[in-house]
């Protein structure tokens, strides 16, 4: 007798059939049509007419019937409100019943109808039961809170529940504990504000002694809970160690992750030189290594983990490299994994073994992860220098093979490798220059059309080769031809007198036939510099190129020491802070490593000293992200989202677009490198830091850095930078890029709009929040047609500073609401300073004298801007373009210094003495 | 916590699905499906998947996805260890964790996820438990059910999930006082062209089976005598760890029926030697659409011991059409759908060492396959601890 018959019933009158049943007066037949009606709404068949029949069926000795009963109307009870009220005597009644399976029965069930009329019945029999004599209620009334609290915040406050929860955390139970734990959390993450789970070494002691006693998923609640808490010194910090390290052998694997995270993060606070510390480190690795033999889903999870503890601590797994080999019936999810891994722990004792293994991989059968291995060869090369030679035969060989995308791949990867060792390794070029007809995929054309023009003095047919390129110059993509280009004037300034012809050629077809903007823009900085100064030029396309970094996907240590913190959790799994996706997170509370103490490591102190004038001259109020956030959403633009304002690092610069403000970057270009000279602009210096650093680690090989008196150009070049403020992805296909820029006396914003979904959009609108400055939009942003897919729209919006004004931090912030039609998008980035100086900023020389002397000294602020070499003169003019008006200028024991003012929009007057040595000058404002 | 669980077949149906709290629309699943198509291969779908407003946590086990759906931060291990843990349990119950299996059963499925879950928050997951609260189905039952209307649900307080000790029934007797323990090791081992090891890893369990109801202290006088052979230990819950640290014996109170007591990992420095050696020759011409195979599969020398159970799988290149082979002993069968060939040798006798070798047939005008086959072996060896 199986339940696959009551599937089967599918005639037309099967409710009323049902119907008739339910009501019948055998028990039997009663219950039957119940497991039919169960069965009919597992599979999403709507039963809900039957409602008052099923139950009628509630009121019954049958322990069976009734639970059945329960499954129906935790079901149901929603769409049939009223009907659901009949059911709550049996309720009350039930929570009366002298077995305690029964009473933690109803109160379970009463739980999960989300009802509000029932939920207010519900506080009763809650309350008593969480004073129940038996455990096994109240653990069920525990979890009951915190379903109520799901449905009515608010109730569960006013009847004082959340107390008596805090009460069973020192329950005689280890299981109520456990729940009791379990549901704080839970409340907790919607209330972040609240300090309901507050921790202190007595209840520390209660939840490690549960801990042993309760069940395995008690423990993992108990252990997230215990993460979360801060010991006071290192001697309670190995305490806890000690008692938690036990859980490293439970057979569940999430216990034991739980449990690394614990360990993992109390033990910054251990004093290194502590024998504990060397015994902790060596219990961690057995069980990280015993996780891969499970399951492969439980193996990928770990694996995401264990890549971060291996970025933190290298030392835990440094000997277990075998445990990473790959196995060739791993899913490719692990094995990806496995090989991130390997590459992580790659060092020069067992580089031998690792590229045996990654060149067995290279034969393998999986396209993605054969490119993988031999991506990975290479990051082997760069990152263990003396393997590099090993490397790169290896590369060799696989070439040897000529199958197609292994060969691709390798060249990209040599491309990188000659990146880190210029002039090393030339003697390959020819067996690269043999496949080149092979190449079809653009990053692989890329990668050997650079490679051609970087030892273009070498490769005694370069010209030909490139002239080859040149021919499809039309079909390639934009990433080739960016590259033949740049390759190409290389190659002129190599050779001149042979290939003046091609440069015209490839210069005249960048410039007039390609639709691109970046391309188009290079095309004419390249004839510019050619034309004008071919020295010049050279030093620029030329100049010598700063190594590539050895580990380009690390991760960036704070965040790496914030995802420690969450370790075992899906912001591990994503690497990714879970304020960049959690849904739902209202001001999510950011976790950080306790700092060590007992050592004589002490933490960083930020510096947050470049914007200190303005930040005293303005009106102090600083509201917290919380509220920020709150007034973003009171835009009356649509439906409130809430999703965390992007982070400002985790703005992406597209690398692609570098230049895609096209010919605009060329007029402001004198601008901006004056503006990122400026004293008052720390932050704008700043952002060009992050921007060379996103630069190089995009790893296009065409650029070079600019290094001496080519600095400031760079800087310019990147200042105007597009950024891209909204990726596709976080705006359901609508990607953002922008600039800001200043022309005579107006402020614009110019943003490109591109359309990545596959729908049309259209009725867009943009808000900005309150800023420091004022900054708002002096016209609506209009988009006259509707967004078709893949389309992209520049619009240039005028901006004033006439909004209302609100400190930010930091002070150049702007946080951006855009509509469409369909949803609302929130970013934020920052606005480079110079654009807010306005062009009256030249002050008196005798007030200049009276004010500088007014300034209080906490109002002062120094700084030094490195790697500039300019005269006194040349930094005057270029500020002056700015709207930097130097005031006066003398010299004192050799070194020039400038007295300079700039007023901002909102009429806050800035003075600024430069000092500028050979070199180093230093600022005072 | 987790919100809900779809059950989902290898064609892609939604045969089951379970809400813990409200209840989220079957169209999360597109998402799955999307990666799962993305995936080709049903193995390689991804476990961790976002949505906009959810993520999907899934596991692949016996040709069913377990697909739970979660909104907040929740650990996925935890996740996935339920998901295994449900799955655990229906075999338990049905037999077999099949679609058919659970549809059967679909009443006492439904009962049995209600039982293990509560709000998301796992409740009883011990067996032993979930058997006192709902009667496992058998013949025998639905028949004495259907003659004395009496229930599959026990009306009584499952007493175990109020003691300390939740994986025991409380007054279990049993006549004789005795316990079979099973001790299963098993070797997990890469080995190279030229038989050098690559990697072994040997992992054992320790099984017991059938037990009485007194407190045990076992000895292990094995691993006492040279504990720095285990490598890493992890344990049932019921195993006293301070005993265990303090004097090296394992003291526990069993449960109730079959379980897994210490489950224990020997890494490869330690391990004697690799049972059974492989003799192969796998070569492909060049020009020419055929290859040889040949491969002989012999015991090492194992203390008398007999290898029994011996499969071995290839995965042939992609360019394999089909193999012509005559084997010596057992049966082979190769699918030229997956290329996979799989010889089912049985017993290996030291005497007639047995042989596969034959032609292999590749599609015409293919080029000579790059990758080398890997072979993979398996085998019993019937009381012989590998770990020494």
């Amino acid at each position: 007798m199986t339940d696959s018959k009551y599937f089967t019933t599918t005639k037309k009158g099967e409710i009323f059939e049902l119907k008739a049943e339910l009501n019948s007066d055998k028990k039997e037949k009663k219950k039957e049509a119940v497991k039919k009606v169960i069965a009919s709404m597992t599979v999403g068949k709507d039963v809900s007419a039957l409602f008052p029949d099923v139950v009628n069926c509630m009121q019954t000795d049958n322990l069976e019937l009734k639970k059945l009963v329960y499954l129906y109307l935790m079901n149901y009870a929603k769409s049939q409100p009223d009907m659901a009220i009949m059911a709550v005597n049996t309720f009350v009644k039930d929570c009366e019943d002298p077995n305690p399976l029964i009473r933690a029965l109803a109160v379970r069930t009463m739980g999960c109808i989300r009802v509000d009329k029932i939920t207010e019945y519900l506080c009763e029999p809650l309350r008593k039961c969480l004073k129940d004599e038996d455990p096994y209620v109240r653990k069920t009334a525990a979890v009951c809170v915190a379903k109520l609290h799901d449905i009515n915040a608010q109730l569960v406050e006013d009847q004082g529940f959340l107390d008596t929860l805090k009460d069973l955390i020192s329950d005689s139970n280890p299981m109520v504990v456990a729940n009791a734990v379990a549901a704080l959390s839970e409340i907790a993450e919607s209330h972040p504000s609240s300090n309901l789970l507050d921790l202190n070494p007595q209840s520390i002691n209660k939840l490690l002694t549960a801990l042993n006693e309760c069940t395995e998923w008690g423990q993992i609640f108990i252990l997230d809970c215990l993460a979360n808490y801060m010991p006071k010194d290192d001697r309670e910090a190995q305490s806890i160690c000690e008692r938690v390290t036990p859980r490293l052998s439970h057979a569940n694997s999430a216990v034991v992750l739980s449990a690394v995270k614990v360990l993992m993060k109390f033990m910054e606070m251990l004093s290194k030189d502590l024998d504990y510390y060397g015994t902790l480190l060596k219990k961690l690795a057995p069980p990280l290594v015993t996780l891969l033999s499970a399951e492969p889903e439980l193996q990928y999870v770990a694996l995401r983990n264990i890549n971060l503890i291996v970025q933190k601590r290298p030392e835990i797994l440094k000997h277990e490299m075998k445990v990473f080999f790959v196995k060739y019936n791993d899913p490719i999810y692990v094995k990806l994994e496995k090989l991130d891994i390997m590459i992580r722990l790659a060092s020069q004792a067992n580089i031998a073994q690792v590229l045996a293994e990654l060149k067995e991989y290279a034969t393998e059968v999986d396209v993605d992860f054969v490119r993988k291995a031999v991506r990975a060869i290479g990051r082997c090369a760069i990152k263990v220098e003396q393997s590099a030679e090993r490397c790169v035969s290896t590369l060799l060989d696989l070439i040897q093979t000529k199958v197609n995308y292994v060969v691709q791949e390798a060249i990209v990867v040599i491309k990188d490798i000659f990146r880190k060792y210029p002039n090393k390794y030339e003697s390959v070029i020819a067996t690269l220059c043999e496949n080149l007809d092979s190449l079809d995929e653009p990053e692989a054309r890329a990668a050997m059309i650079w490679i051609v023009g970087e030892y273009a003095e070498r490769i005694d047919n370069a010209d030909e080769l490139l002239e080859s390129f040149l021919e499809g110059f039309h079909d390639e993509s934009t990433q080739v031809q960016l590259q033949l280009l740049t390759a190409i004037v290389k190659l002129f300034l190599k050779k001149p007198t042979e290939t003046q012809e091609l440069v015209q050629q490839v210069l005249s077809l960048a410039t007039q036939v390609a639709d691109t903007p970046g391309l188009r823009a290079r095309g004419y900085i390249y004839w510019r510099l050619l034309s004008t100064d071919p020295v010049a030029a050279k030093e620029v396309v030329l100049a010598e190129k700063p190594l590539i970094s050895e580990e380009t996907d690390l991760i960036e240590p704070t965040l790496l020491d914030e995802l420690i913190c969450y370790i075992g959790t899906l912001a591990s799994v994503y690497h990714k802070p879970p304020s960049a996706f959690v849904e739902g997170s209202r001001g999510v509370v950011h976790k950080s490593l306790p700092p060590r103490t007992g050592s004589s490591e002490s933490a960083e102190s930020p510096d947050a000293a470049p914007s200190g004038v303005q930040a005293t001259e303005q009106p102090a109020v600083i509201p917290t992200q919380g509220d920020l956030l709150g007034d973003l959403l009171t835009l009356d633009l649509g439906p409130p989202v809430s999703g965390p304002p992007i982070a400002t690092s985790s703005v992406q610069m597209g690398a692609v677009d570098l230049l895609g403000g096209g010919l605009d970057s060329l007029v402001c270009l004198e601008d901006s490198a004056a503006a990122s000279h400026s004293p008052g602009d720390g932050d704008c210096a700043h952002c060009v830091s992050v921007a060379v650093k996103c630069f190089w680690s995009t790893n296009l090989p065409g650029w070079r850095a600019p290094k001496g008196s080519f600095w400031e150009k760079l800087q310019g070049f990147l200042v105007s930078l597009t950024q891209v403020w909204l990726p596709a992805m976080k705006a359901k296909g609508l990607e953002i890029s922008g600039t800001f820029s200043r022309q005579v006396g107006s402020i614009s914003m110019d943003l490109v709009l591109t359309n990545k979904a596959l729908q049309v959009m259209s009725d867009f609108a943009i808000q900005f929040n309150r800023n420091s400055f004022g900054l708002a939009p002096a016209a609506p942003l209009q988009v006259h047609a509707p967004l078709a897919p893949n389309q992209s729209v520049e619009i240039s919006l005028p901006l004033n500073t006439v909004g209302s004004v609100m400190k930010m931090d930091p002070l150049n912030n702007l946080q951006v609401a855009v509509k469409n039609n369909i949803d609302v998008f929130y970013f934020s980035t920052l606005y480079p300073l110079h654009i807010l100086f306005v062009e009256d900023g030249k002050m008196e020389r005798q007030m200049f004298l009276a004010t500088w002397k007014d300034i209080p000294n906490e109002n002062e602020a120094q700084f030094q801007i490195k790697d500039c070499s300019l005269n006194a003169d040349a930094v005057s003019s270029k500020l002056q373009g700015s709207n930097i008006f130097t005031i006066a200028k003398r010299n004192v024991e050799g070194q020039d210094m400038l007295y300079q003012s700039l007023k901002l929009t909102n009429g806050i007057w800035v003075l600024a003495e430069l000092r500028i040595q050979p070199s180093n000058p230093s600022f005072t404002v | 916590m987790i919100h809900s669980l779809f059950l989902i077949n290898c064609s892609g149906d939604i045969f089951l699905e379970k809400h813990w709290k409200s209840v989220v629309s079957k169209s999360v699943c597109d998402y799955f499906f999307e990666a799962q198509e993305k995936a080709i291969d049903v193995e390689n779908v991804p476990p961790v998947i976002s949505t906009p407003h959810h993520y999907l946590i899934s596991i692949y086990r016996d040709k069913i996805f377990f697909v739970s759906v979660i909104q907040t931060e929740v650990p996925p291990l935890f996740v996935i260890e339920f998901l295994h843990r449900v799955a655990d349990t229906f075999q338990d119950y049905f037999g077999e964790c099949s679609e058919t299996a659970i549809k059967d059963n679909v009443v006492i499925v439904y009962e049995l996820l209600e039982e293990m879950l509560d709000n998301g928050f796992p409740l009883a997951t011990e067996s032993n438990i979930l058997k006192e609260l709902i009667k496992p189905p058998t013949i025998l039952r639905s028949v004495v059910n259907s003659i004395t209307g009496s229930t599959n649900v026990g009306d009584t307080l499952p007493t175990g999930q109020l003691s300390n000790i939740p994986w025991r029934r409380a007054g279990v007797k049993y006549t004789n006082n005795e316990a079979y323990f099973d001790v299963i090791e098993e070797i997990d081992a890469i080995i190279d062209k030229s038989a050098d090891l690559g990697q072994a890893v040997c992992s054992g369990s320790c099984i017991l089976a059938s037990c009485p109801g007194h407190r045990f202290h076992l000895p292990l006088c094995h691993y006492l005598q040279n504990p720095r052979l285990l490598d890493d230990v992890s344990f049932h819950p019921c195993i006293r760890f301070k005993r265990w640290e303090s004097e090296r014996v394992l003291s526990f109170i069993p449960p109730d029926g079959n379980f897994r007591l210490i489950s224990y990992r020997v890494s490869s420095q330690n391990l004697v030697a690799i049972p059974v050696y492989v003799k192969h020759m796998i070569s492909f011409k060049e020009n020419s659409s055929s290859g040889r195979f040949d491969v002989t599969i012999g015991p090492k020398q194992n203390m008398g011991k007999t290898v029994e159970g011996v499969v071995m799988t290839v995965h042939m290149p992609k360019a394999v059409l089909n193999m012509n082979l005559t084997a010596t002993q057992g049966s082979y069968t190769f699918d030229p759908v997956t290329k996979v060939l799989t010889w089912d040798v049985g017993k290996i006798t030291p005497q007639k060492l047995p042989n596969l070798k034959g032609i292999v047939n590749l599609q015409s005008g293919a080029p000579k396959p790059e990758e080398n086959p890997s072979l993979n072996i398996q085998f019993k060896i019937q009381q012989l601890a590998i770990s020494g």
